[in-house]
């Protein structure tokens, strides 16, 4: 189409909206923003009739690379290593997709301006693609990589799993609670515009030097649909920013937005790329330095920062300490441990670490041995059945951490952690931010003002209440993670496929699982502050 | 030449063979080749089923800590009561058109294909040169109202259910459904602008006026407006797809401009309205296929059908209401080879077939 028939084509469709007479649509979901003096935008409407035939095109691409792929017997090159985290991140990924699906009407329910409404139905219809292209690729993994352990009972683990429920967050945010900052900031204005280029680029690309090829090409499709879901977004903060009531809204909700995606994202997403790789060329990019790239400099200061000259206050202070938690204080390195440590409870397996690994990680980040290298050497000692426990159960010097009552990563830095008692309980907190998401954000008033729409954290959050004091071998039997001989866990603390050095239930049987936030509200004020100063004591700064 | 003893080295990965393909091994679970969570309809799961079962958590299946978030003033996820219809068990609906990502874009890329190629030929050969005069009006003015309903409904009814109902298979399906509506309310107004563009007396603008303030299409009107303020997803999806689309869609769309736009000259119309025909018998099959399961509920089915016989005299009054006000516009046009009368009992038998289908009274309104 010519730029002129382009022009007056976005004219026409323009035309199928009317101002209602007789009824207004329905508000299912409330929001406490006020859009009446936003600036009428025009942002460019999607044609379905160049849409459809753009998105087939970029579907058969898809399509014929993974039977390419089959067919050029790709998974003879594929790392376990890399393929087994795919479990993980697979079984998470299709949730929040469909989620971002879900969130439309919420979107188009809180902004009355009709102009954008088109946009984020299209938004919807992308969004549909990419949760089930995504449990395409995962079909194919299940049924041509050798262990298909994991992705088989992908859906139900992901809805019973600790690491499935810190993913959850990253869609039930986008659909719960106040319709604009779930909708709009939590999703679109943070965790799109900033964690897609992690999640759907950075990550893909380490997939490739791993030998596959097929994560990549699904997910730089699915990205690019992400411009436009980032420009749906960036309209609705400026109607968002006209009104300067929303103003204290939107700084509580980029705080929480961008603390929570930073707890979630980075935990797990910094780990594939750390340690489900087998690449340590030493000039290939850690985590670190793709954060730089990728949220630092393209984000917060080409995205971000130039949002002050609306008067905003964006949070300088959150992304510098989620820089320094990155960089200083081990955050990745932690949260890799502590997915290690409980292996037994998890739906993949967890390679060992070799030399060529700990040479990477100390030149990557200095002084990592001194903090990690013994806890791996130990992950390595105790990777078989027979003659130990699983390393949870062994004393290497790691006490089994709180979890955040918010983000649900555990506290790992253990030097930040807060304890309060929220709502009548003791709750542990990985940070400041994360107590005050809870206590202060997710409430119904506001400094001083009524938010009704805001959401709650509900639900079961500490995952280990629900195992408290049972026994590892019925906690993993109740989740399912056995594979088909009823015995042999599907979790491994080691790529090894031969099945005498498989853990079997019998081999974790005998060890009794203890809920740490259970435990906490059991102690006496005294032992409570023992145990916290202690905990906090055990912290990974470096000196 | 060119000189290469100065270039860089280049790093790369190194690729290292494996051995990780399916079967190179045997081992415990080496074999489970299939998603195990949920029971397919038949013996082996469909690709539909694979990629879409189960994606949306549920506390009464897997999900085992809650929903980790609520709304200020109740549980979030998708509770169950955001509707008054009840299942015993919302996950045994399943899309019969098995709607996933790959049949999206083919077969919508596919209608526009045929649209597309079919306008172009009508610009070719001037095919709206030999439409006479009150053709053209008639378009203009109806087809022109028409689209925006198709529109309204397209983000008002299906894209917001989808966010509301228990599960994932019903609520894709009715994503796709807003897909079909967005495209073809969209495929209305771009012919509306081929149209304004082709040189004839044909004028772009007056369909507004006509939808917002012709008398005829104001029962209308206000029917699309009224159901986009029904909060109960269940009886918004029932009221859209069963009975308005029935009553006032099918009228206006098979029984009135399918019919006369061959005798009027007219052979570009059908071809664009087809599709629409043809994607509301698709996303029919969806919506009867659900409301009949629901009435076929062991536990709920009483119940329901009780609940859908009051939607139904809540709803059939405003169609026919708004179909009966359509009436003149049976006459506009210069050749009229359906009466108004002809073309509403048409529609009212398909109507009573989709009632029994779904072992519902046929409302009395129907007999008058
Ligand atoms: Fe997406
Ligand atoms: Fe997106
Ligand atoms: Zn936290």
């Amino acid at each position: 189409m010519s730029r002129q028939s382009l022009t007056k084509a976005h004219a026409k469709i323009s035309e199928l909206t009317w101002e209602p007479t007789f009824a207004t649509p329905a508000t299912r979901f409330g929001t406490d923003y006020t859009f009446e003096k936003a600036p009428k935008k025009d942002p460019l409407k999607q044609i379905m009739r160049s849409y459809f035939p753009m998105e087939e095109e970029k579907d058969n691409r898809v399509f014929g690379a993974m039977d390419g792929a089959v067919r050029g017997n790709m998974f003879r090159q594929v790392q376990q290593r890399w393929l087994e985290w795919q479990k993980l991140f697979l079984s998470i990924i299709p949730f929040p997709e469909i989620s971002a699906a879900r969130a439309m009407p919420m979107a188009i329910d809180a902004v009355p301006n009709p102009e954008i409404h088109n946009g984020l139905a299209v938004q919807m219809i992308d969004e549909v693609r990419h949760s089930t292209i995504q449990m395409n690729l995962k079909k194919l993994y299940m049924n041509q990589y050798i262990d298909p352990a994991g992705f088989d009972m992908t859906e139900k683990a992901f809805a019973n799993n600790y690491a499935g429920t810190i993913g959850r967050q990253f869609g039930e945010g986008f659909i719960t609670g106040d319709a604009i900052t779930a909708a709009n900031v939590y999703l679109t204005v943070v965790a799109e515009t900033a964690f897609t280029n992690t999640l759907f680029v950075a990550m893909p690309d380490e997939a490739a030097a791993n030998g596959d090829y097929l994560l990549p090409t699904v997910f730089h499709s699915v990205q690019s649909d992400e411009s436009r879901h980032i420009s749906n977004g960036y309209s609705i903060l400026l109607m968002a920013l006209a009104d300067e009531r929303n103003r204290p809204l939107l700084e509580r909700d980029l705080r929480y937005a961008w603390w929570n995606n930073h707890c979630v994202v980075d935990a797990a997403i910094g780990t594939f790329i750390e340690y489900g790789t087998k690449d340590r060329r030493k000039d290939r990019e850690s985590y670190a330095e793709m954060w730089r790239r990728w949220i630092y400099d393209d984000y917060y200061r080409s995205y971000l920062l130039p949002l002050e000259k609306y008067g905003l206050t964006i949070p300088h202070d959150l992304v510098e300490e989620a820089w320094n938690r990155i960089t200083n204080k081990g955050y990745v390195h932690e949260v890799a441990r502590f997915f290690a440590t409980g292996w037994p409870v998890n739906y993949w397996r967890i390679d060992t670490m070799t030399d060529t690994d700990f040479e990477w990680f100390e030149e990557k980040y200095p002084g990592w041995y001194s903090k990690y290298g013994k806890w791996w050497e130990n992950y390595n000692r105790l990777a078989y059945p027979g003659r130990n426990k699983p390393i949870a159960f062994e004393d290497v010097g790691y006490q089994y951490p709180h979890r955040c009552w918010t983000c649900m990563v555990p506290a790992l830095i253990r030097e930040d952690m807060v304890v309060e008692k929220v709502d009548d309980q003791w709750r542990t907190y990985c940070s400041e931010t994360c107590y005050w998401t809870d206590a202060v954000a997710f409430r119904s008033e506001y400094e001083g003002r009524e938010t009704p729409n805001m959401g709650r954290l509900t639900g079961f959050r500490e995952w280990e209440t629900l195992h408290h004091d049972k026994d590892l071998a019925d906690i993993v039997k109740d989740l399912g993670y056995v594979r088909d001989d009823g015995k042999t866990l599907i979790g491994q603390p080691h790529l090894d496929l031969d099945p005498k050095k498989m853990w079997t239930l019998d081999d974790v049987r005998g060890n009794r699982f203890m809920s740490p936030n259970v435990l906490l509200n059991q102690m006496s004020d005294a032992e409570r502050e023992a145990h916290v100063a202690e905990y906090r004591a055990n912290g990974t700064k470096v000196a | 030449m060119a000189d290469i003893t100065d270039q860089k080295t280049r790093s790369f990965p190194k690729i290292e063979f494996t051995d990780s393909e399916a079967g190179a091994l045997d081992f415990p679970s080496s074999k489970s080749r299939t998603y195990n969570y949920y029971k397919p309809a038949k013996l082996r799961a469909t690709m539909y089923e694979d990629v879409t079962v189960d994606v949306q958590p549920d506390p009464d299946r897997h999900l085992t800590q809650g929903w980790i978030y609520g709304f200020g003033d109740g549980p979030g996820g998708y509770p169950k009561e955001w509707t008054k219809a009840q299942s015993s068990n919302w996950h045994s609906f399943l899309d019969p058109n098995e709607e996933w990502e790959q049949t999206i874009y083919r077969n919508n890329s596919a209608v526009v294909r045929q649209v597309s190629l079919c306008l172009e030929n009508a610009r070719r050969a001037r095919a709206y040169e030999s439409w006479n005069h009150a053709w053209v009006v008639f378009i203009q003015r109806n087809l022109g109202a028409w689209m925006h309903a198709e529109n309204g409904i397209a983000l008002h009814v299906f894209t917001s259910i989808q966010r509301s109902a228990p599960t994932n298979m019903i609520n894709n399906a009715v994503a796709v459904a807003a897909a079909h509506k967005m495209r073809f309310a969209q495929d209305l107004a771009l012919f509306n602008l081929d149209l304004s563009e082709a040189g004839i007396d044909f004028d772009g603008a007056a369909h507004r006026d006509v939808w917002q303030n012709a008398p005829e299409w104001q029962p209308t009107r206000r029917t699309v407006e009224e159901l986009t303020a029904v909060g109960d997803w269940g009886e918004l999806l029932f009221a859209t797809n069963i009975v308005f689309e029935q009553l006032v869609g099918q009228l206006f769309r098979s029984e009135l401009v399918m019919q006369i736009a061959a005798r009027n000259g007219d052979y570009i119309t059908p071809t664009l309205v087809g599709t629409g025909e043809n994607d509301y018998a698709r996303d029919l099959a969806a919506s009867r296929s659900l409301f009949q399961l629901l009435v076929r509920d062991e536990e709920h089915g009483a119940a329901n059908k009780e609940l859908f016989g009051q939607w139904l005299s809540v709803w059939v009054p405003k169609c026919l209401a708004a179909a009966q006000a359509l009436q003149p516009i049976w006459s506009q046009p210069a050749e009229k080879p359906v009466t108004f009368a002809t073309s509403l009992d048409a529609a009212k038998d398909k109507f009573r077939t989709l009632l029994e289908d779904l072992e519902l009274d046929i409302p009395k309104e129907l007999d008058q």
